[in-house]
């Protein structure tokens, strides 16, 4: 894993992550999403999109709705109107499974771990799905070394190469978090979606995790990716785009010169912050 | 323990019991043929409890199966060829297990027991009321199979179960035991595992959970009939309490028993569970309730069972030496 020291290199254009032939096309497209809860309206009107080659973060004070859009465009709720489009496929209903098969991945805000598996198993789990391995009842895990080689590689990027074994109930929550992101990006996704990667982190460790995280993305060559982020030193280095939400509102879409070039929506976002909880 | 060493004690402990009828008693052989059927069985659940993690209190249903299929096979249709009959089970179990499992699998830990539960008891008032079909409370005939196309006619019936029958079981136990130990380790299993311990991170990894726990529905019932065609041999009979919900709970009992975290659990849980049963049995007429402390104080004290025991005992040991 990276030192916190030296910052991240952009590439030659400025940007964070990798630039393919098709850089540009629209990854995730959203029509005037909303979701609502009850009368209470967590989502409205929400009109994005996250083309190829880029990194963007999601900000805003907690219950702005950040979650819930990260649930909204990876299934795991449906809109109450609006269309959610995934490399132009409606996602309604899709479920998981196949989204994962299109190449999307996320990590939780929560972290989501199997308790009871090691490090080695559950970035295996990915790659089996990613290799299409499921269906197998008789091959063996332990004696598939294409599986071995895979696990080691990704572990070796977020640095749990040295805990292969551990089982991740007893992970360290640096490692937990880091081991959720890891087996997502183990699928090897064009796009990936985190929610909050750096919570529960102490600060001096959010950049080395960040730079990881560019890192492993340019390895991995993930087209895009979108990041729930309440550090605001940590948006303005790792955005190539922000998007702020303001009680389920985009208040703004900008990139980071023009985002932190207007107090008014700075103060909206960081004004209004209040205490976090680890 | 070492892999190596695993091996080894496996294959001593089945040299031990392929020898029983060197040296044990006919009655005592004849125990253990119920014990290595509800060992069979008892790997099927626990592919579904231990590994899926889904508790099902209706398969005692696919043991019933498996002792009407041998039932229907060998004394109404004629067909005594003990393989034929148990494919034929395994299929029925399957037929019943698919939408069965379609509409269970869909709910998880009480949901899914009840339902389970629910289905069981369904079958066995079916079992009960169609006395044309199924003979009732008196269950069905069941007529001593041929085994690999040998009739043993000339055998009286101990030297029938304590022969053949026994070392048939035997093979049995060891070939569905190896299958399964493989399915545990496959990716299959590594997939069971994972939608066990967090069924939505497993979904967005990419593991067809709904799919997967079918699957281990399906051969989970396949084990447990495969379970009851055995059970049914030596009885003589397909008996409707094989059915009974109450069967269903000492197949989970026997799981605990031995313990569900390991492999090896249900195999040893069964032999003890038969052990402890016929030893109270002929003890005291309060075995029932024996058997019901037994199982509280597991649950309490040892909640991996007796297979938890011997692991920190041998964690213990081996820390001792080095
Ligand atoms: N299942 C639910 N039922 C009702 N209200 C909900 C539900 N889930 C979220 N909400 C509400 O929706 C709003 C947005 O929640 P969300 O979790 O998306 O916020 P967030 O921006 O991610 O906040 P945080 O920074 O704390 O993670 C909050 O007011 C929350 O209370
Ligand atoms: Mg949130």
């Amino acid at each position: 894993m990276n030192g916190p020291g030296e910052p991240t290199k952009r590439t030659e254009d400025g940007r964070l992550l990798r630039q393919s032939a098709d850089s540009g096309t629209v990854m995730i497209e959203t029509r005037g999403v909303s979701k609502h809860y009850g009368p209470f309206v967590a989502l409205a009107d929400i009109t994005i999109t996250l083309k190829a080659g880029e990194m963007v973060s999601i900000v805003g004070p907690n219950g702005a709705g950040k979650t819930t859009l990260v649930n909204v465009l990876t299934g795991l709720l449906r809109t109450t109107t609006g269309q959610v489009l995934f490399k132009g496929h409606d996602i309604a209903g899709i479920g998981p499974v196949r989204l994962a098969r299109l190449g999307m991945a996320r990590s939780f805000q929560l972290v989501h771990i199997f308790p009871e598996l090691t490090v080695e198993e559950t970035i295996a789990v990915a790659e089996i799905a990613r290799a299409g391995k499921a269906g197998r009842l008789w091959a063996s895990v332990r004696g598939d070394d294409a599986i071995h080689a895979r696990v080691r590689e990704v572990a070796a990027i977020f640095g749990l190469d040295t805990k292969l074994d551990r089982p991740a109930r007893v992970l360290s929550q640096g490692d937990k978090k880091l081991l959720d992101i890891a087996s997502a990006f183990a699928l090897a996704p064009e796009v990936i979606l985190l929610d909050e990667p750096t919570s529960g982190i102490s600060t001096g460790d959010k950049h080395g995790i960040m730079k990881t995280l560019v890192e492993a993305a340019r390895t991995a060559n993930v087209k895009a990716i979108i990041l729930v982020e309440h550090d605001m030193d940590l948006v303005a280095e790792y955005s190539d785009r922000i998007i702020a939400l303001q009680e389920g509102r985009i208040l703004a879409d900008l990139p980071p010169t023009q985002f932190f070039a207007d107090p008014a929506i700075v103060a909206a976002v960081v004004g209004m912050k209040p205490v976090r909880h680890a | 323990m070492t892999p190596r060493l695993t091996t080894l004690v496996i294959v001593g402990l089945v040299a031990l019991v392929g020898s029983a009828p060197l040296w044990a008693t006919p009655y005592h052989i004849t125990l253990m043929i119920p014990a290595m059927a509800y060992g069979i069985a008892l790997l099927g659940l626990n592919l579904l409890f231990g590994y899926a993690g889904l508790l099902s209190f209706g398969h005692a249903m696919f043991v019933g199966i498996g002792a009407y299929t041998t039932a229907v096979f060998t004394s109404k249709l004629g067909i005594r060829s003990f393989e034929l009959v148990l494919v034929a089970s395994a299929v029925a179990a399957a037929l019943f297990a698919i939408p069965i499992g379609l509409l269970t699998v869909r709910y998880v830990r009480i949901f899914f027991g009840m339902l389970t539960l629910a289905f069981g008891m369904l079958f066995h008032s079916f079992l009960f009321k169609f006395y044309h079909l199924t003979g009732g409370d008196s269950g069905m005939r069941v007529v001593r199979p041929t085994l690999l196309g040998q009739d043993t006619q000339e055998l009286d019936k101990i030297a029938f179960l304590t022969g053949p029958f026994f070392l048939y079981v035997l093979a049995l136990l060891v070939i569905l035991g190896l299958v399964m130990l493989r399915i545990v380790h496959s990716p299959f299993g590594l997939h069971l595992k994972a939608l066990r311990e967090n069924a939505r991170k497993a979904e967005y990894l990419g593991v067809t959970v709904r799919r997967f726990r079918l699957a281990a529905f399906v051969i989970s019932a396949i084990y447990c009939s495969i379970g009851g065609v055995i059970l049914a041999v030596p009885t003589g009979i397909a008996d409707p309490e094989l059915a009974y919900w109450t069967h269903s709970g000492n197949l989970i009992f026997m799981t605990l028993l031995g313990g569900f975290t390991n492999f090896f659990g249900p195999i040893l849980g069964a032999f003890s569970f038969i052990l402890l049963q016929d030893q109270l049995m002929s003890a005291t007429q309060y075995w029932r309730f024996f058997l019901g402390v037994v199982l509280a104080l597991i649950v309490i004290l040892f909640p991996r069972g007796l297979m938890g025991i011997l692991e920190s005992l041998m964690a213990r040991f081996s820390r001792g030496r080095s």
